[in-house]
């Protein structure tokens, strides 16, 4: 068997290229059959990964470097009541007392149910700091690409990947193509990033970025906050590429200044030095495709169907498959799941539930965009909000964020991915339309026979308040 | 890698699931997910396709068809497998009796899981998916083979080469370990992390 090695790269700065290329060079360990083996600086691991753990320790395999990996409590966590085992679901119990088990035994650090600094693992991440410029960032979990926020390279990987990253502190990769998309303008008030997310991905399809990573450049992008780029990244997968990128700049460097695990002191100056090495990629030509966006003509969107391409601006009607082409079959299957009527406006379907949460908009710039809303209004149809982090959480209730949501109607739960996927019990009752922040309106992802809508957190409000979909930019806010 | 997920030529009866973006979730709904892998994951495999809300199944699902028992093969749509990235989509194509899947197109993640188990995802052109797929509905009986080492599939005198990531289809041949591959790079890795360590101290 032939071996290529490569020794690793040590970069040069100023070599022009892609930000891909560039974090990707910059992690070569080897070359094979038109693979490369990756080195991943960062690896999280949730209480899905059970099954991950389980290959281990039937391939007799230690875990290479405990300390790159971090093990959170997402998935499963349950939003009310005891947070670790027991629970009053034994099979909740089950998987979060494999994760601590686990962790314990390979030496990984642990955020379990009961530990402040628990959240859904692309939101923890983050806010500690543990997110950096130019890193790999690898997941059991498809939403790694959120990490792509700060310029680094984060995609989702299965079960027998996280086994070989657990054994290997590498992956096996193909390197992707990159698609540059260029966002103009600015995005106009009511709209959002999670807008933007939904409306690129209504344009390409959900194979739109089949193969790519999709580096988001423009003025627009530049004007995000960090949680907005983080949606942004966050939905990339639902273009169906591996990850986003967004090349860091100073908005970055603010957000990871005096975060816990972000670098300090002297070591702050060095990795700052070096990131704004990583800035200067942006300029650089060699994408392999590239789209235009004017960020001034995107309206608040809502996804009528049964993918997130099935989005339109608020003001649109329900299509008619008859006009829908090759799409015709995967239109009428929609349109029958969701029992929708060709041509009916979108702001005359009735809403019977909210959710406020995910690691799409459960940030703390998402619950207050929620609560501005709900601020002195009730709902009208039931929901919850689950924060996005234990932290998320702590720091809402320090602004009375709780409270807004709570004299709403609404229920104000623990953190964790919750309805998103309804894996810990929390999902909506049959035939229910929820208007949802979460990313995935797939047919039965919030309970069986369920109907998602997704829509930005304040739309998400507005719907609550109406009790059907609503434009929040027609909804006056103090 | 374990020697049932090696994969050298099938020859099977296939089923037809003719709907494009089948998602992750529509493979194998999250609920069922943190059962134990030993319990296996064939019997929820489509579940919400495959069942009304009562649970009872739907005559009118293809893979319910009595003329389609002991199938290995799968026709599906366009982005087959799209969403998540929940390995026990594969799993529960697997522990079905599934080794292979043709379609036009794949999710990715959804892909590298199923070479990673021995569950060939093979990419055909659309036209020759709709003409395999219009044999198969034709005359159940129809068998289509993928032949990995040759890289084509057969059926009834159609004859179409097929591409594989050539290391994914050396180790569905050969069998290997990817694990101990890489472990034969440690002195490739070692001296990453070193020079890293100098190049990025703070991490
Ligand atoms: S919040 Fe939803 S999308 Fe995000 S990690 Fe959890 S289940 Fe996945």
């Amino acid at each position: 068997m032939r071996i290529d090695a490569t020794p690793g790269d040590t970069g040069v700065a100023s070599r022009r290229g892609t930000l891909l290329a560039r974090i990707w060079r910059e992690h070569a360990v080897a070359e094979r059959h038109g693979r490369t083996l990756l080195y991943v600086d960062r690896h999280w691991v949730h209480d899905g990964s059970f099954l991950a753990f389980g290959k281990l320790e039937a391939a007799g395999r230690p875990v290479r470097d405990p300390r790159r990996t971090s093990a959170v409590a997402d998935h499963y966590v349950p939003t009310a009541g005891p947070r670790v085992a027991p629970m009053h679901d034994p099979e909740l119990s089950r998987v979060s007392s494999l994760l601590s088990a686990n962790a314990s035994r390979y030496g990984i650090e642990l955020f379990a149910g009961d530990d402040p600094r628990q959240g859904i693992t692309h939101v923890v991440a983050p806010e500690l700091g543990a997110t950096q410029p130019g890193m790999t960032i690898v997941c059991g979990d498809s939403h790694t690409s959120t990490h792509g926020a700060f310029g680094a390279l984060g995609f989702g990987i299965g079960a027998s990947e996280v086994t070989h990253v657990l054994a290997t502190q590498c992956v096996w990769q193909r390197r992707p193509r990159s698609l540059a998309i260029e966002v103009s303008g600015r995005l106009r008030p009511g709209v959002t990033a999670k807008d933007l997310g939904l409306a690129i991905i209504a344009r390409i399809g959900v194979a739109g970025g089949s193969g790519h990573v999709i580096e988001y450049r423009g003025e627009a992008v530049r004007a995000l906050s960090m949680e907005g780029r983080m949606t942004l990244c966050n939905m990339t997968i639902e273009a169906g590429a591996r990850a986003g990128l967004v090349a860091p700049d100073d908005t970055t460097f603010e957000y990871l200044a005096g975060r816990p695990r972000a670098p300090q002191g002297a070591a702050w100056d060095a990795a700052l030095a070096c990131w704004r090495t990583l800035a200067a990629e942006d300029a650089g030509p060699g994408h392999d495709a590239s789209i235009a966006l004017d960020a001034g003509l995107v309206a608040p969107m809502v996804s009528w169907g049964i993918t997130p391409a099935h989005a339109l601006p608020v003001d649109g009607r329900v299509p008619d498959p008859a006009a829908g082409g090759a799409e015709r079959a995967k239109l009428e299957q929609a349109l029958e799941y969701m029992d929708l009527r060709p041509g009916t406006p979108l702001q005359d379907i009735a809403i019977d539930r909210v959710f406020i949460g995910s690691c799409t908009n459960g940030r703390i710039e998402d619950l207050r965009a929620a609560a501005r809303v709900l601020e002195g209004r009730r709902a009208v149809v039931p929901g919850f909000v689950s924060p996005g982090s234990s932290a998320v959480k702590a720091q809402a209730e320090v602004e009375g964020l709780d409270r807004v949501f709570r004299s709403a109607g609404l229920e104000w739960r623990e953190s964790g991915c919750s309805m998103c996927v309804g894996m810990n019990g929390d999902v909506a009752r049959p035939g229910e339309r929820v208007a949802s922040t979460s990313n995935r309106n797939f047919a039965n992802r919030q309970g069986p026979q369920v109907r998602t809508f997704l829509m930005s957190p304040a739309m998400v409000a507005a719907a609550a308040v109406a009790g059907r979909i609503t434009d929040v930019r027609r909804v006056p806010v103090a | 890698m374990s020697p049932t997920a090696r994969f050298v030529r099938l020859r099977s009866r296939a089923v037809v699931l003719d709907l494009a973006d089948v998602d992750t979730d529509q493979i194998v709904p999250a609920r069922f997910l943190k059962r134990p892998r030993e319990e296996g994951f064939g019997q929820y495999l489509f579940h919400s396709l495959r069942r009304k809300p009562d649970g009872s199944l739907r005559e009118d699902f293809p893979l319910n068809s009595p003329t389609v028992a002991g199938a290995q093969l799968l026709v599906a749509g366009a982005n087959f497998g799209c969403g998540s990235s929940r390995e026990n989509a594969v799993y529960a194509l697997l522990d079905a009796g599934f080794r292979a899947v043709i379609a036009p197109s794949f999710g990715d993640i959804f892909s590298g899981n199923a070479l990673k188990n021995g569950l060939l995802p093979v990419v055909l052109p659309v036209e020759v998916v709709g003409r395999l797929r219009a044999r198969v509905r034709g005359v159940a009986a129809t068998e289509i083979t993928v032949d990995l080492e040759r890289l084509c599939v057969e059926c009834e005198g159609l004859t179409q080469a097929f591409e594989v990531d050539p290391f994914a289809r050396e180790a569905l041949l050969g069998g290997v370990d990817e694990i101990g591959l890489t472990l034969q790079f440690e002195e490739a890795i070692r001296r990453f992390e070193q020079a890293d360590a100098l190049r990025r101290p703070w991490l």
